[in-house]
């Protein structure tokens, strides 16, 4: 058992690539080690941990729990939750990070019923409380109507995960170091009850919305498919992505990637432009974190106005091609 | 081919109202629906018995009034319902209730090939009971399928990634939950609906389960509510109206003002 606490990260990976979510959990991992004073570190999993090393010091990682296993290559449920469980088991750390991603929330809740912790899904915000020496995880609930604030109060460790997006990524400096600590596992035991027979990327790169600065989205408002042309417009003149609301994805005017919201992309831009969006919290609970939100709508009450910073009140197919215009003018 | 679908009766969060005075919800003559999720994997189940025959049993674990969500899946084609429900199970949480709902199934006769649940319950959107229910009752777990066919020793599934899809072969007895994209829910049927209106709905509590009495509701959830509030709105924004040139105009320079452009 660790002498002194642990906050951990699960970087999780996939042939020898760290999903960017990693990055970002250290990033908030710190500030709640440095609040707490448990100490930060990372857990990788994988067929060859050393090349991923740098980067996890380079976030702020102290230790790395580093488990290498060829079957660790790929995420598979059974093998991955039986080594967190039994690392957990050995060295009980106070706080435990996932990414909320496929993996993440495959993972997580399985651990946690492994042992007996506490999950809190897709927390938006992570604070120390240090008078109860306790994680505070808060959450919307109720498709974003209410914030919740979730403790663990009795069980450990105390776990959450986070969505992309969400924290900030900030590297400390190129050449961090820390301790590694080879933990020594045997697969050999686990029967092999699913196998992963083929992997498909199919992300289009044209929608890159998790690293775009600026995204400008289209709702129901737009009135019809070819008017994404429109939205595009804007998005090019800012060099920005195209994002979209559900019901234009659902009326097939454009493919799911493009989808923010709660069943589709959570995104964290310096500006968000929605554009004919009524604001249902769906859709918030997808957009609000961005830095600086536009709102076009010609209803003055469409509760998207509640999250904008800047509202324009008017007809959409007037003032998209205006602000396209302007910005293209102040280019030239 | 015995299927289970763990349904969950959940508020209409589309129709769910915050009062900004008291922090609390406006539940009050906010309908009751199945959660969207669960109807997909509903059809799922459907499909697959369509094709391979069986029997589908949805369970649902919840206050008495969650007997109306089971008897609206019997009502699209699920041949049976169990609902759980006692005092004793409130304020579960995702490891009580994965808890509670494994009891259930360990409670079943015919032995169960495939469990499906919805992607997440839209209450919570925790996504985590699921997996739970998956590691206690002991079965290999797939989350966010899609596709699910039948092979010689169990499924071959379909599974929604962050960056495409992946393709697995995966044993039987399983678990799955089920995202939007699979599908959509069949309608019910004039023979069924009146058929489930009449039909045994079997209550299961603590006497019926037997649980361990310190892993079930409030005391055997790990996590607790510290406090709600409602989600802060911004309060130093600008509305401009007017002509678009005008108002584009404005907004360019208070960008500017602010450094995003
Ligand atoms: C379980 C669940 C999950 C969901 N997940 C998501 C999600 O991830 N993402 C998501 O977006 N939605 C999601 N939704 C759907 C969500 O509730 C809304 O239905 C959807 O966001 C509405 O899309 P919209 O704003 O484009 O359309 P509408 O609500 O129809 O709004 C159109 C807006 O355009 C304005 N408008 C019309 N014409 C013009 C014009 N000429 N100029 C300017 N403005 C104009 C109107 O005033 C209106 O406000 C989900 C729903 C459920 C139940
Ligand atoms: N009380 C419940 N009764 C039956 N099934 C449930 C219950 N809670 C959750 N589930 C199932 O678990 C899935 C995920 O729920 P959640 O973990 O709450 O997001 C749901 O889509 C249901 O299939």
């Amino acid at each position: 058992m660790s002498t002194k606490k642990e906050i951990w990260v699960y970087a999780e990976q996939e042939n020898g690539k760290q999903a960017g979510v990693v990055f970002e959990l250290l990033s908030e991992g710190r500030k709640l080690a440095a609040k707490s004073g448990f100490t930060l570190c990372a857990v990788l999993a994988s067929a060859n941990g050393k090349p991923m090393h740098q980067e996890l010091f380079n976030y702020g990682a102290k230790k790395i729990y580093n488990i290498e296993d060829p079957k660790l290559d790929t995420y598979q449920n059974d093998y991955c939750s039986k080594v967190m469980a039994d690392l957990i088991k050995a060295q009980n750390p106070e706080i435990v990070l996932y990414g909320a991603s496929t993996i993440g929330r495959s993972l997580a809740p399985t651990v946690a019923v492994m042992g007996w912790a506490g999950l809190t899904a897709d927390c938006t915000e992570l604070d120390f409380d240090t008078e109860r020496g306790i994680l505070l995880q808060t959450r919307p609930a109720f498709g974003g109507n209410i914030m919740a604030t979730i403790i663990c109060p009795d069980h450990r460790p105390q776990m959450s995960t986070v969505r992309s997006n969400v924290f900030k990524k900030e590297r400390v400096s190129e050449h961090e170091t820390g301790e590694v600590v080879d933990v020594k596992v045997d697969l050999s035991g686990i029967k092999e009850r699913m196998k992963r027979v083929e992997s498909v990327v199919e992300e289009i790169n044209t929608v890159d919305l998790k690293a775009a600065d600026y995204i400008v989205s289209g709702g129901r408002g737009i009135g019809a498919p070819e008017n994404f042309k429109v939205i595009e417009g804007l998005a090019g003149a800012l060099g920005g992505a195209v994002g979209a609301s559900r019901a234009t994805v659902d009326a097939g005017w454009i493919s799911h990637h493009h989808q923010v919201g709660q069943t589709g992309k959570t995104v964290c831009p310096l500006v968000y432009v929605a554009c004919g969006i009524s604001g249902a919290i769906q859709h918030l609970a997808g957009m609000q974190s961005a830095d600086l939100i536009i709102a076009i709508n010609k209803d003055r009450d469409a509760p998207i106005f509640d999250v904008a910073d800047f509202g324009l009140v008017g007809d959409l197919h007037q003032i998209v091609p205006e602000f396209t215009k302007q910005i293209n003018a102040l280019k030239s | 081919m015995n299927i289970v679908v763990c349904i969950k009766q959940v508020p209409d969060s589309d129709k769910v109202t915050i009062d900004r005075e008291t922090n609390r919800l406006n539940r009050a003559g906010v309908p009751s629906i199945i959660n969207p999720f669960d109807e997909n994997a509903l059809e799922m189940a459907l499909q697959l018995k369509d094709k391979h025959g069986g029997k589908i049993t949805v369970i649902s674990m919840g206050p008495p009034q969650a007997e109306e969500a089971l008897r609206t899946a019997l009502s699209h084609g699920a041949d049976e319902a169990i609902l759980i429900s006692d005092r004793k199970f409130g304020g579960a949480d995702t490891w009580a209730t994965s808890y509670t709902i494994t009891l259930a199934l360990k409670k079943l006769t015919d032995p169960v090939d495939l469990i499906l649940f919805g992607k997440q319950a839209i209450d919570g959107d925790t996504a985590q009971v699921g997996p739970g229910v998956a590691h206690f009752y002991g079965v290999p777990m797939i989350t966010y399928a899609k596709a699910c066919e039948v092979t010689d020793k169990g499924f071959r599934v379909q599974q929604v990634t962050d960056h495409g899809y992946n393709v697995w072969d995966v044993e039987k007895p399983a678990a799955l939950t089920v995202v939007k994209e699979a599908n959509s829910l069949r309608m019910p049927s004039l023979k069924k609906k009146m058929a489930a209106k009449k039909a045994e709905i079997p209550v299961w509590g603590v006497e019926q389960l037997q649980p361990d009495e310190t892993k079930i509701g409030l005391n055997g959830s790990p996590t607790k509510v510290n406090k709600v509030f409602a989600p802060p709105v911004k309060l130093n924004k600008e509305i401009l109206s007017g002509e678009p040139a005008d108002m584009v105009k404005e907004l360019i320079f208070k960008l500017r003002e602010k450094k995003v452009l």
